[in-house]
C-alpha cells in the first residue's frame, strides 16, 4: 500500500511520517509516533480523549484525516508542560482532584487550555458548554470545572 | 464476624487531601493505559461480530483471509481446543468466541492478526460465515412468557418454580414476617410496576490488552481491566495453561466501574498471539464496547407496600425480573437484598428472576442490582408519603434501619449510618430552600452491602529508610494515594518516603478484583497490618541494638522509642537508622499480609435533588443535587467526594438518558456516543457531596468502602423530584422527553 509523506510541526518540533491515507491524525500520533498521550475513546468525535490544538483549533484528531496534518502546526497534551513546569491548568487539576481515572485529562486539559486563551474570564456556564464535546464518566465534572476557573482566577490575577 | 478492628485515634495523614502519586503522568499524558504500549514485531488484532441476534454457525471460511498478504493468523472457536469442565468457564470462552451459534447482536465469531489495522480491517471483511437466523427475543417480559425462543434450554436451576419459561434460569427470595398481615394493618397501599432500561458503564477507555504466549506455554499479557488476578484465572482456565505461567500485568485503568470486571477478548488475544507466534494487541472500538461487553441488566418490577397514616410501614412485597443476557446468572438476587434494606421493616418479601435474553451477557455495574432494587421501592414510599401527607425524610427516619435491626435480606446490622445521613439532610439548606414553577424536589435512600475478599500486601523499608508497598489491585481512582497514606500513617513517616505501585500476579499473592468498594478497605485493612508487621520487626532490631527486650520498645513517629524508663535510656532509631544496619541486624526488612478481609461495613446515603420539568418538551434539568453519605472515615475526602459526584452523575444519566435500544430485529440501535448520551458537563449542576465518618468496626482506621453506594438513590430521587414537578408518577426509565410528555399528556 502506498503512503503519504507528511511534513509538519508537532509541539513545536518539525515531524515527519508516512501515513495511509485513510489513518487518522490520531491513529499516527498513538501508533506512529508513539505520542499516546491522547485517548481514543470512540473514534467518530463524541467523546475529546483525542482533543488536539490544530493551528490554534481545538479538533478531535480521531476525525482528522493524518495527511491533512501536512504543513499544519498540532499541539498536543505532550506540548502542555514546559520540562518539568506543569501548565497551571495541570497543576490546578492535581490540586482539585479534578482526575479520578485520569483517561479523559489530557483531552480536557487541552480543551480548557484552549478556551482560556480565547476566554480568560469564562462564566461556569460557558466552560460547561466549552467542554460539553469532553465526556468524564468518573467525575461529575464538578471538580474539573472548579479547577478550570480556579485557573482561570488566578491567570487574570497573574496577568 | 467482622473482629472489632476499630479503635479510634488521632490521624496525622488520613483525612487530609495531598496530591495523589501518579498525578503528574496522568496529567501530562505519560500514563500508560491499556492501549498504550507496544512490543518488538507486535501484530494489531481485530474481532469479527455476529450481526444477528440469533443464529446458528453453519460454516466459518477463513481460506481468503488468511491468503492476504499481512495476515498472520486467523482464529475461530474451533482454535480454542480445551474445553472447560466447569460451566462458568465454558460460559466465558463462549462468549469471547461463539460456539455452534451467536447469541446477540455483536457476539465474537472469529478474529485475526494481522500488521496492521488496516489489514486486520480488511480480513475480517473477508471471513465468510454461513448464519441460519434464529427466532431472537431481547425483552425481559416477553423471554419469561411460554413460547419465547429459548437463548439456551438446560439452563433453569431449581429454584425456579415449575411451569416457568426455561429462559427464566434463577429465582431467588428474602424475607420476614408475613406481609399479607402487614397489609391488614395499612392505612394504605400502593402498588406499582416498573420498568429501568438497559444502561452501559460508559468508561472512556475501550478493553485494551497485549498478550504474548508462546509454544511452551510461557505468557505475558497487559491489560487494562478491574482484576489481573481474575483475568489470569479465567484466561488460564478457557485456555487450558498453567496460571503460573500467565502474568498479567494491569495498565492504568480509564474507568471500569465493574465493565472491567470480566473477561471479554483477553484470550483471544492470547490465541491470536499462540498461533502467531507474535506479540498481539487487541483494542476494542466503542461499538463493540457497547455491542459485546456487558451493560448492566434491564428491569421489570412489581412493588407494594403498606403504610400507616403516621407513615409506619406495615407489609412490603417486591418482584424483581432482571435480564441476565446470553448466559446464566445476573444480579436479580441482589436487587431483591438491596430493595428494602434501608428499613426496619417487620413484614417483608422479595423475590428476583434471573432471565436470558439475546443481548450481551449483563455485567456488573456499580453495586450491581441495588439501584434497580431501590428504584422502585423509593418511589413507591415517595408516592405513600405524598398520599399521606408525609413528610418523605421524617418517613423515612421512622422506618430507618440502625443497630440491631434485622436487614430484610437476613443479617442484623452492626453500627450503620443510614439516620445520620437523613439527619444531615433534613438539616441541610437544600431541604428548606425554595422551589420554583414546573420544579420538584426528591429524595431517596441507598443501601450497599460493600465487600472485603482476598487480600495480599507488601511492604519494603529499603536500605535508605524509604518504603515500598505493592498492593494488587488497579488504582482506577485514587487508591495508590489511599495506601500511601494508610502506610505513612501507620508507620509515622512523611508522605513522600513512601511510594506504592500495582504488583503483576507474579510478584504478590492472589488479590480479588477491585469490585463491591473493597479496595480502601481490605487493601487499605493490609497495609495497615503489613506496615504494623514491618514495625514489629524494626522494633526487634532497635530491642536488639540496644540489648533491650522487643516488649521494651515502643514505635511512634516514625522511629523506636524505649517503652519507659525501665527499659533504659536510648535515643530514638529511627526508621531511617535501623534500616541502614538491617544487613547486620538480620537481614533485610519487609513487612506483609495476606487475607480474607470480613467486617466491610454496609454503606448507606440519602439523595436530594431538584429538577425542572419543561412542559412543552418533556425535558428534565437537573437544578441542584447533593449527597450525604456514610464513609466511616474519608482516608483522602477529595477522592470520597469524586466518588460520591461520580455516582450521583451515572445516576442521573440512567434516571434521564441513558438506555440501550433495540430494533425488531434484535439489534442494538445506539452503540455509540452520540446516541448513547451521557451526562455532559452542560447537562450537570455542581453536585455537593457530604461526608458523614461513622466509624466501622471492622476497619482499623474505621473505613467504609464509598465507591458504589452513590449509584443507588440518583434513580429514585430524580423519579421523586420529576413525578413532584411533573404532577404525575413516572414509572419507567429513562424519563427521557417522549416519555415525560406522553406521562404529562395522559394525566
Ligand atoms: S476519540 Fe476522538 S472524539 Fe472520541
Ligand atoms: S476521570 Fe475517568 S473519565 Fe474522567
Amino acid at each position: 500500500m502506498s503512503r503519504i509523506h507528511v511534513t509538519t510541526t508537532i509541539n513545536g518540533d518539525e515531524t515527519e511520517y508516512l501515513c495511509e491515507a485513510g489513518e487518522t491524525l490520531l491513529d499516527v500520533l498513538r501508533d506512529h509516533l508513539d505520542m499516546t498521550g491522547s485517548k481514543e475513546g470512540c473514534g467518530t468525535g463524541d467523546c475529546g480523549a483525542c482533543s488536539v490544538v490544530v493551528d490554534g483549533r481545538l479538533v478531535c484528531s480521531c476525525l482528522m484525516l493524518a495527511a491533512e496534518a501536512e504543513g499544519r502546526a498540532v499541539d498536543t497534551i505532550e506540548g502542555m508542560a514546559q520540562g518539568n513546569q506543569l501548565h497551571p491548568l495541570q497543576q490546578k487539576f492535581l490540586e482539585h482532584a479534578a482526575l479520578q481515572c485520569g483517561i479523559c485529562t489530557p483531552g480536557i486539559l487541552v480543551a480548557a487550555k484552549n478556551l482560556l486563551e480565547r476566554n480568560p474570564n469564562p462564566s461556569e456556564e460557558e466552560v460547561r458548554y466549552w467542554l460539553a464535546g469532553n465526556l468524564c464518566r468518573c467525575t461529575g465534572y464538578d471538580k474539573i470545572i472548579r479547577a478550570v476557573m480556579d485557573t482561570a482566577a488566578d491567570l487574570r490575577g497573574a496577568a | 464476624m467482622p473482629k472489632d478492628e476499630y479503635t479510634s485515634r488521632d490521624f496525622k495523614v488520613v483525612g487530609t487531601r495531598p496530591i495523589r502519586p501518579d498525578g503528574i503522568e496522568k496529567v501530562t499524558g505519560k500514563a500508560r493505559y491499556g492501549a498504550d504500549i507496544s512490543a518488538p514485531g507486535m501484530l494489531w488484532g481485530a474481532i469479527l461480530r455476529s450481526p444477528h441476534a440469533h443464529a446458528r454457525i453453519k460454516g466459518i471460511d477463513t481460506s481468503k483471509a488468511r491468503a492476504m498478504k499481512g495476515v498472520k493468523a486467523v482464529i475461530t472457536r474451533a482454535d480454542f481446543t480445551h474445553q472447560p469442565e466447569d460451566s462458568g468457564m465454558a460460559d466465558i470462552l463462549d462468549n469471547c468466541m461463539a460456539g455452534d451459534k451467536a447469541r446477540y447482536d455483536g457476539h465474537a465469531v472469529a478474529a485475526v492478526a494481522a500488521t496492521s489495522k488496516s489489514i486486520a480491517r480488511a480480513a475480517l471483511a473477508a471471513i465468510e460465515v454461513d448464519y441460519e437466523v434464529l427466532p431472537h427475543v431481547t425483552d425481559v417480559d416477553e423471554a419469561m412468557k411460554t413460547g419465547a425462543p429459548v437463548v439456551e434450554p438446560g439452563r433453569q436451576q431449581e429454584s425456579v418454580p415449575e411451569g416457568y419459561c426455561e429462559n427464566v434460569t434463577g429465582r431467588s427470595q428474602y424475607g420476614h414476617g408475613d406481609p399479607e398481615s402487614g397489609f391488614e394493618q395499612a392505612d394504605l397501599i400502593v402498588e406499582r410496576s416498573f420498568k429501568t432500561a438497559a444502561t452501559h458503564q460508559g468508561y472512556i477507555e475501550p478493553h485494551a490488552c497485549l498478550a504474548t504466549l508462546d509454544s511452551d506455554g510461557q505468557g505475558d499479557l497487559w491489560v487494562c481491566t478491574q482484576g489481573h488476578y481474575m483475568v489470569r484465572n479465567v484466561c488460564a482456565g478457557v485456555l487450558g495453561l498453567d496460571a503460573g505461567q500467565l502474568r498479567v500485568t494491569a495498565s492504568e485503568i480509564g474507568g471500569g466501574f465493574g465493565g472491567k470486571t470480566h473477561v471479554w477478548m483477553e484470550p483471544t488475544a492470547l490465541m491470536l498471539a499462540r498461533k502467531s507466534g507474535k506479540p498481539v494487541k487487541l483494542v476494542l472500538s466503542r461499538d463493540e464496547v457497547f455491542r459485546a461487553t456487558g451493560p448492566t441488566a434491564s428491569s421489570s418490577v412489581d412493588v407494594k407496600i403498606g403504610m400507616t397514616s403516621e407513615g409506619k410501614i406495615t407489609g412490603a412485597t417486591a418482584t424483581y425480573r432482571l435480564q441476565a443476557g446470553a448466559y446464566p446468572g445476573g444480579i436479580a438476587f441482589l436487587s431483591a437484598m438491596c430493595g428494602f434494606a434501608p428499613y426496619d421493616l417487620e413484614n417483608v418479601r422479595t423475590e428476583g428472576f434471573e432471565v436470558m435474553t439475546n443481548r450481551p451477557k449483563a455485567a456488573a455495574y456499580r453495586a450491581p442490582g441495588a439501584p434497580m432494587g431501590a428504584y422502585p421501592v423509593e418511589s413507591v414510599i415517595d408516592e405513600l408519603c405524598q398520599k399521606l401527607d408525609l413528610d418523605p425524610l421524617e418517613t423515612r427516619l421512622k422506618n430507618a434501619a440502625r443497630e440491631g435491626t434485622r436487614s430484610s435480606y437476613g443479617p442484623t446490622y452492626p453500627a450503620i449510618g443510614l439516620e445520620a445521613t437523613l439527619e444531615a439532610a433534613k438539616s441541610h439548606p437544600h431541604w428548606s430552600a425554595p422551589l420554583g414553577e414546573n420544579q420538584g424536589r426528591g429524595v431517596a435512600c441507598g443501601f450497599w452491602f460493600n465487600f472485603g475478599g482476598d487480600t495480599c500486601v507488601s511492604l519494603m523499608v529499603n536500605p535508605d529508610g524509604t518504603v515500598s508497598l505493592s498492593e494488587g489491585n488497579p488504582d482506577i481512582g485514587g487508591s495508590r494515594a489511599s495506601m500511601t497514606m494508610m502506610a505513612a500513617e501507620e508507620l509515622g513517616v512523611p508522605l513522600d518516603q513512601v511510594r506504592t505501585i500495582i504488583a503483576d500476579t507474579a510478584s504478590l499473592g492472589q488479590n480479588e478484583v477491585t469490585d463491591g468498594s473493597r479496595v480502601t478497605f481490605a487493601v487499605g485493612l493490609a497495609t495497615i497490618k503489613a506496615a504494623r508487621h514491618a514495625i514489629e520487626i524494626m522494633k526487634e532490631r532497635a530491642a536488639m541494638t540496644w540489648g533491650i527486650d522487643p516488649e521494651a520498645v515502643d514505635w511512634r513517629d516514625g522511629a523506636a522509642h524505649p517503652a519507659g524508663p525501665n527499659a533504659g535510656k536510648f535515643p530514638p532509631m529511627t526508621i531511617k537508622e535501623i534500616a541502614a544496619i538491617a544487613s547486620n541486624t538480620g537481614g533485610p526488612i519487609a513487612g506483609h499480609h495476606e487475607v480474607n478481609a470480613e467486617g466491610a461495613g454496609v454503606s448507606f446515603a440519602t439523595h436530594m435533588v431538584d429538577t425542572e420539568v419543561d412542559p412543552e418538551t418533556g425535558a428534565v434539568k437537573v437544578l441542584r443535587y447533593t449527597v450525604f453519605q456514610d464513609a466511616g472515615k474519608a482516608v483522602h475526602p477529595d477522592y470520597v467526594e469524586g466518588q460520591f459526584q461520580g455516582g450521583a452523575a451515572q445516576g442521573i444519566g440512567w434516571a434521564i438518558n441513558e438506555e440501550y435500544i433495540y430494533g425488531d430485529d434484535g439489534r442494538l440501535q445506539n452503540a455509540g456516543f452520540l446516541d448513547y448520551r451521557i451526562p455532559v458537563a452542560s447537562d450537570l449542576p455542581m453536585i455537593e457531596p457530604v461526608i458523614l465518618e461513622i466509624p466501622n468496626p471492622g476497619h482499623p482506621y474505621g473505613v467504609r468502602g464509598v465507591g458504589e453506594t452513590s449509584i443507588v438513590p440518583p434513580l429514585a430521587a430524580i423519579a421523586n423530584s420529576v413525578s413532584r414537578a411533573a404532577g404525575v408518577r413516572l414509572t419507567s426509565l429513562p424519563m427521557s422527553p417522549p416519555r415525560v410528555l406522553a406521562a404529562l399528556k395522559a394525566q
